[in-house]
């Protein structure tokens, strides 16, 4: 039976932490506050920013809790700006190691590109939040256990 | 005369009796679908509906009544379509002021017959397109509107005496009500002649929607301010249209959306009564927004209960006199929440279904959802297939050839008494927390409504729960669908005419009105005169609604996971 590699190995590593956030001024907060519950049912800690945060917001937030990874819910239609500015800011700050995932309202054809601006992946509607669990689990490590990264 | 054939078996005489004689013995050879029979709220249904699940108290002159009489639950018009066909009210905007015009003239053309405004997230939320927090999304998901100058041009060649506008604002409203009453000024029209719907429900936002800018108290004054000001200036306009259509976006269930919307009404009739108004001056210029569901029975059931459980309160718990204060009037649009990005051909069947539930419940105006909506705006193609659809259900399904079709159906009935039953339940437990806004402080319908949101999702992550085309019949490649992109120019353009507006205007003039504004914010006079001062010298939404806040305050959400 194959396991898929989960956070917790038996050396005790910590909890995976995950910032969960709302950019902009869009207060659809369904979604976010579905993949946030069903993140702490997984076992993961929750870091859950509210509505209306600014990229600057965010990206404090994710430094101070120190979380391993940010993902943001956007069904603005401004993800082509929000995203790109959030991993611009992380690297600024020299944080470029968290991960930054997200879902929303996203066209096809944005993909492509927030991938090539640094998103690691986004979920569409219609995604299984188990789907999602395993995808943290396979692709978020704890920071500080992945320097180089 | 022949005797009666005795080899002929006899019907049952009851439930009980069909059960043991019929029933029994069928399933046991062949057993029902091993499925959960519940509504998509989760209410359980049963096998079958017959004369006995009327308890002993039902009685059609007190349950039903006829249409257009108390209680209203077979519709509020003792003609219903037979007179006047729903008014189909597609709602639109996005990108500049100009597009939307463009969008509204077109449906105009194409036989619609009201203009329902969506504004932009940064006009929602009382921004303007030059706040920081306004980047990347103007005219995203409706249009930007900053000034006067936007709305002249949003309303250019529509002469407002001859449309029926519904505008979908909230924080803001009465901002962009003035805006919306200096366009006619400056058309000519007597505003007294105005007709039209302002959504104005702010209880939803802290509940639902989440577009704020005062705390709770403060806005529901300048709610009582507007509501004063319509019943003597603006008669014919229906100042707020209490919406349970963001409470079921937002994951409620049908029960949920319609008790919370109906306490949200309860809430604003006592403001009303606490602020002096007569409950018959402004109680019948008061309609609602619904969802409609994929669960046609349900929410028949939802809004038929509405009705009724409405002309009680308003009868009974507030003492309205006049019968058009007695009566729930509503708009409804499908569930935005229902469309599947996969496989978006398929949204069309849902809409059909959810318009259906909708006339079948007795709308008064309806917008159908397009079916590329869950993907991005929709385009024009999608959005005349979507007016269609209400067309075909008018003018050729002949549902709209006789009142209240499903009156009297034991199924209907049963579910109509649950559905009310249990959103009374929800209405005392409100009561007993203080009223909505004490239980929108504490939290409480924001709770509810994430805990059902939660479990649904979970029912259909386990497939216990079924959605066609994403976790049941769905397709390794999906076919592409053509979008409606909004570009960034309508930013860069919008900000233009922003600046142009502030530099052209005169600032004295502005200032004066301000000052007055935030005097009568201090004094307790009605707001809404010094604000159309502020909107006639071409003030913006944020800075009309900012010259509030020293004296409101602004809103900070306690999160509820």
């Amino acid at each position: 039976m194959s396991q898929a590699a989960g956070p917790a190995g038996p050396g005790g590593e910590r909890r995976l932490r995950l910032l969960v956030g709302k950019v902009g001024l869009d207060g659809h907060d369904r979604g976010a506050k579905i993949i946030a519950r069903a993140f702490r049912d997984a076992g993961f800690e929750v870091v859950y920013t509210g509505l209306h945060q600014t990229p600057e917001q965010v990206v404090s937030t994710a430094i101070q809790e120190d979380v391993d990874a940010v993902s943001l819910s956007i069904l603005s239609g401004a993800h082509n700006y929000l995203f790109p500015r959030v991993i611009e800011l992380l690297r600024e700050r020299g944080a470029a190691d968290i991960a930054v995932f997200g879902g929303g309202i996203v066209p096809d054809e944005d993909i492509a590109g927030l991938k090539r601006s640094g998103v690691l992946e986004i979920f569409t509607p219609g995604t299984n939040t188990e789907q999602v669990i395993e995808w943290v689990k396979r692709n978020v490590r704890p920071r500080s256990l992945e320097p180089g990264r | 005369m022949s005797k009666r054939d005795e080899t002929i078996p006899a019907g049952s005489r009851s439930r009980e009796d069909w059960e043991a004689r019929t029933l029994g013995p069928t399933v046991d050879r062949t057993p029902e679908r091993p499925v959960g029979f519940t509504t998509v709220s989760d209410l359980p249904i049963a096998r079958l509906y017959s004369r006995e699940d009327r308890g002993p108290g039902w009685s059609e002159g007190t349950k039903l009544g006829y249409p257009g009489e108390f209680p209203f639950t077979r519709g509020i018009h003792p003609t219903m379509y037979r007179g006047r066909l729903w008014t189909m009210r597609q709602f639109a905007g996005f990108g500049s002021a100009e597009d939307t015009n463009a969008r509204f003239l077109y449906l105009l053309e194409h036989g619609q017959t009201g203009l329902s405004t969506a504004f932009d997230l940064p006009t929602l939320m009382g921004r303007d397109s030059d706040d920081a927090l306004a980047r990347g999304e103007v005219g995203k998901e409706g249009v930007a509107v900053d000034s006067l100058a936007d709305m002249e041009i949003l309303f250019r060649n529509i002469p407002l005496d001859r449309v029926s506008t519904s505008m979908t604002i909230n924080a803001p409203a009465a901002v962009i009500f003035c805006m919306y009453l200096a366009v006619a000024e400056k058309q000519g029209v007597p505003i007294a002649s105005l007709q039209g719907t302002l959504q104005n429900d702010i209880l939803k936002e802290y509940i639902a929607q989440k577009e704020w800018i005062y705390p709770p108290r403060p806005s529901m004054r300048i709610i009582t301010d507007l509501m004063a000001f319509c019943s003597r200036e603006v008669p014919k306009w229906n100042t707020i249209s209490i919406s349970g259509y963001h409470i079921r976006e937002a994951g409620s269930t049908a029960v949920q959306e319609l008790a919370f919307t109906l306490a949200d009404g309860m809430a604003y009739v006592q403001a009303g009564i606490d602020a002096g108004l007569a409950v018959d001056d402004f109680a019948p210029r008061l309609s609602f927004f619904f969802n409609s569901h994929n669960d046609l029975f349900e929410e028949v059931a939802k809004l038929r209960a509405a009705r009724r459980i409405w002309a009680h309160a308003m009868r009974d718990r507030f003492g309205a006199k006049n019968p058009r204060s007695w009566m729930l009037r509503f708009h409804t649009q499908t569930a935005g929440c229902s469309l599947t990005a996969q496989q978006p051909l398929n949204n069309v069947a849902r809409v059909t279904i959810q318009a259906l539930a909708a006339v079948l419940g007795g709308t008064q105006s309806l917008h159908t959802d397009s079916f590329d909506e869950a993907l991005a705006l929709p385009t024009e193609n999608a959005v005349t297939v979507a007016l269609r659809t209400q067309q075909i259900l008018a003018e050729e399904s002949g549902v709209a050839n006789t009142i209240d079709p499903l009156g009297g159906s034991y199924f209907v009935e049963a579910l109509t008494d649950r559905v009310e039953r249990d959103a009374l339940a929800y209405i005392e437990r409100i009561d007993a927390l203080g009223g909505m806004i004490a239980a929108i402080e504490r939290g409480f319908p924001q709770k509810e409504i994430a805990d059902a949101s939660y479990h649904y999702q979970r029912q259909v992550d386990r497939g216990e729960k079924t959605i066609v085309g994403v976790n049941r019949h769905a397709l390794q490649r999906e076919p592409k669908t053509e979008i409606l992109k909004i570009g960034e120019d309508v930013e860069r353009a919008q900000l233009r005419r922003l600046e142009k507006v502030k530099t052209e205007r005169d600032a004295s003039r502005l200032a004066a009105g301000r000052a007055a504004l935030r005097r009568a914010a201090e004094s307790g006079e009605n707001l809404i005169p010094p604000m159309l001062e502020c909107v006639r010298a071409y003030g913006t939404v944020q800075e009309i609604s900012e010259t509030l806040i020293p004296v409101f305050g602004t809103y900070r959400e306690v999160s509820v996971l």
